[in-house]
């Protein structure tokens, strides 16, 4: 697991759901096939009304033209967050646009589940509304070691929620690997 | 100790005599579905992490019904049904339902239902968030993502954290234009899209159970609407007629203690409720029908897990007999049983099909259509600028295929009375 995380925020508002952030038209792609899965990349969050993509200035895609990495790897969201279908394609779509982490006031048990269990990006929770705070583009800083976020951009630094119970999972990397460390599975 | 329902029955699945809200346990499966969407991957994950010898943990306990995209020219999402057609032969999957068979079902939840799978006391994980449906037979059922399947798949074991319980106690008997989705609509109003979260919503009072398996099957399926783990409803004397009519399996009835804690607990009296709208684009954006009345619509469509079970049918008919609709209404029922009692049943001697058609609505194969949108060519499927009344579960931006339309979501009675009209319409303006 990555101690450090930089990059670049990209600001949401509340319950962004799973149709958002990738529209269900796309689900068919293959997960495994290596350019193929790049297509969830590049239709990441592309179902978030133009006024609410990148806040608070709005209108600002996430990913540009035919690209399906973004120039955005922290996601900022408000309460709620990934609410919605169960679809893994969600935290997966982030993680091929090169989403490390997101940070939000609340998530959907599913959501968070998916993120934690298939090690697709790390799901913190913040107790101040960050989304009132950060804006898009802000380059931040992500200590994963003390639950640190700085805004490099404003200097300002927020203390996140720890991990707690799914830490062990995280830092194994994903539940598979953890089963396999704690004896459950060969 | 006193515990909820939700707890008891976690307590027999994890092993244990008691478990309490927070802690983390490890759950034996009963049965595990998927479906065309989620099956794939998680086979893959399943494939990648267990290797070439990959076993799966208990076939009997395995359910896979192809439902989401199935009538449609998109090559991707027919290429999905053939890599579950190709697992299911290869693993011998008999509890496989497999397109273009008499053995093909239709929408997961109702198929579920129907084919005897939902058994009071048990515990049952599905790639979908919409599992929660199960739960009105007095069971445990909740979604999950591929990766979750993939483990259980292997191992017939997952983790879940156990939920906090709210309870909703609906007293008195429904009026005639009430149905359980107004009831949900209402819950979800007060409660909003995340009062529930990693919670269980239990729900009962008279005014539960004196409603039919398809109305209890409408308040569990939109519990994730509130953020909730599940929904749930103890099994009754309608319950276990249901359940023995479809299935030998044995099953074990449980009821919350009295004392058993409640996050917090909510009392209704049916007979003062109104009939609801939820407006555009959330399903915790609560109206009243006459708060909106009016409102120009260009769709109306009558279909999904939620809204498109028998019982729904002979609600909206009840309205649309001997009438037109004015606006294009889609008739998608959830499963193909449901497709064939729509010839049966009858009103005055008219088929519920033959009333549908008569009035000019459409209606379609069983599967999940435009509930979710879907590939281009899914019909009913909502395009720029349009204004959907719908009797499914979700309006968040562009589920239903744009995110430039607008969807209302109501009652079987309240989308009929609209369709009738082009303009959201009371059902009492009809009964
Ligand atoms: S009908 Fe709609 S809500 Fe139900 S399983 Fe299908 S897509 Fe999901």
């Amino acid at each position: 697991m990555e101690k450090i995380i930089k990059g670049k925020a990209y600001v949401l508002g509340n319950n962004i759901d799973t149709d958002q952030i990738i529209p269900a038209e796309h689900l068919v792609y293959s997960l495994t096939d290596p350019e193929e899965l790049k297509k969830y990349g590049h239709f990441a969050l592309s179902s978030v009304p133009p006024a609410q993509a990148g806040l608070p200035q709005g209108n600002i895609p996430f990913i540009k033209g035919e690209n399906y990495l973004s120039e955005f790897n922290i996601v900022i969201g408000g309460s709620n967050f990934g609410c919605g279908s169960s679809r893994e394609h969600a935290p997966f779509a982030l993680q091929v646009a090169g989403v490390k982490a997101v940070i939000a006031e609340s998530y959907a048990r599913i959501f968070y589940r998916n993120c934690v269990d298939g090690g697709f990006l790390l799901p913190y929770e913040t107790p101040v509304k960050l989304t009132e705070q950060i804006k898009t583009g802000d380059e931040l800083e992500l200590n994963v070691h003390d639950n640190i976020l700085k805004d490099i951009t404003t200097g300002s630094i927020y203390i996140l929620r720890s991990l707690g119970d799914i830490l062990p999972i995280i830092e194994a990397g994903d539940i598979f690997k953890y089963a396999r460390q704690s004896g459950m599975i060969a | 100790m006193s515990m909820t329902i939700t707890e008891k029955i976690l307590s027999k699945s994890s092993g244990r005599k008691t478990v309490q809200p927070g802690e983390n346990i490890w759950l034996n499966v009963d049965v595990l579905m998927t479906h065309d969407v989620c099956g794939p991957p998680t086979i893959a994950i399943w494939k990648r992490e267990f290797g070439k010898d990959a076993k799966i943990w208990d076939k009997s306990k395995l359910v896979i019904f192809p439902d989401h995209y199935i009538f449609t020219k998109n090559p991707q999402a027919n290429r999905n049904v053939d890599i579950l057609r190709q697992f299911a032969s290869e693993y011998k999957v008999d509890n496989y339902y497999d397109v273009g068979t008499e053995r093909y079902k239709g929408v997961c939840h109702i198929a579920l239902a129907e084919e005897g799978y939902n058994v009071p006391g048990t515990v049952l994980f599905g790639t979908d968030s919409h599992t929660c449906t199960s739960g009105a037979f007095g069971m445990f059922s909740t979604g999950v993502g591929n990766t979750d399947a993939a483990f259980i798949l292997g191992t017939g074991k997952i983790w879940e954290k156990v939920p906090e319980s709210l309870k909703f106690t609906f007293d008195g008997q429904l009026p005639a234009y009430i149905t359980a989705k107004d009831l949900i609509l209402q819950v979800l109003g007060d409660i909003t899209t995340d009062g529930g979260t990693y919670c269980a919503l239990e729900f009962d009072g008279e005014g539960v159970f004196s409603l039919s398996i398809d109305e209890r099957m409408t308040l569990t399926n939109m519990a994730i609407e509130g953020g909730a783990m599940n929904g749930i409803i103890a099994a009754d004397s309608v319950t276990e007629a249901y359940v023995k009519e479809r299935t030998n399996k044995p099953y074990e009835i449980f009821h919350s203690d009295a004392d058993a804690k409640y996050k917090k607990i909510f009392r209704y009296d049916v007979a003062k409720m109104e009939p609801h709208v939820a407006k555009p684009h959330s399903p915790d954006n609560l109206d009243t029908v006459r708060n909106v009345q009016g409102t120009k619509l260009t769709k109306c469509y009558i279909g999904s897990c939620t809204g498109g079970k028998l019982s729904d049918y002979q609600a909206a008919a009840k309205i649309i007999f001997g009438n037109k609709v004015k606006v294009p209404t889609f008739i998608v029922p959830a499963s193909t049983q449901i497709a064939k009692q729509l010839e049966v049943e009858t009103i005055s001697g008219v088929s519920l099909r033959q009333i549908f058609e008569n009035a000019g609505a459409e209606v379609a194969q069983s599967s999940c259509a435009a509930c979710l949108g879907g590939p281009s060519d899914t019909i009913g499927r909502a395009t720029d600028g349009e204004v959907v009344i719908s009797t499914t579960n979700r309006n968040f931006p562009g589920r239903m295929g744009s995110k430039k339309s607008a969807v209302y979501l109501a009652s079987p009675l309240t989308v009929a009375a609209s369709s009738l009209t082009g303009v959201i319409t009371d059902p009492r303006d009809f009964l």
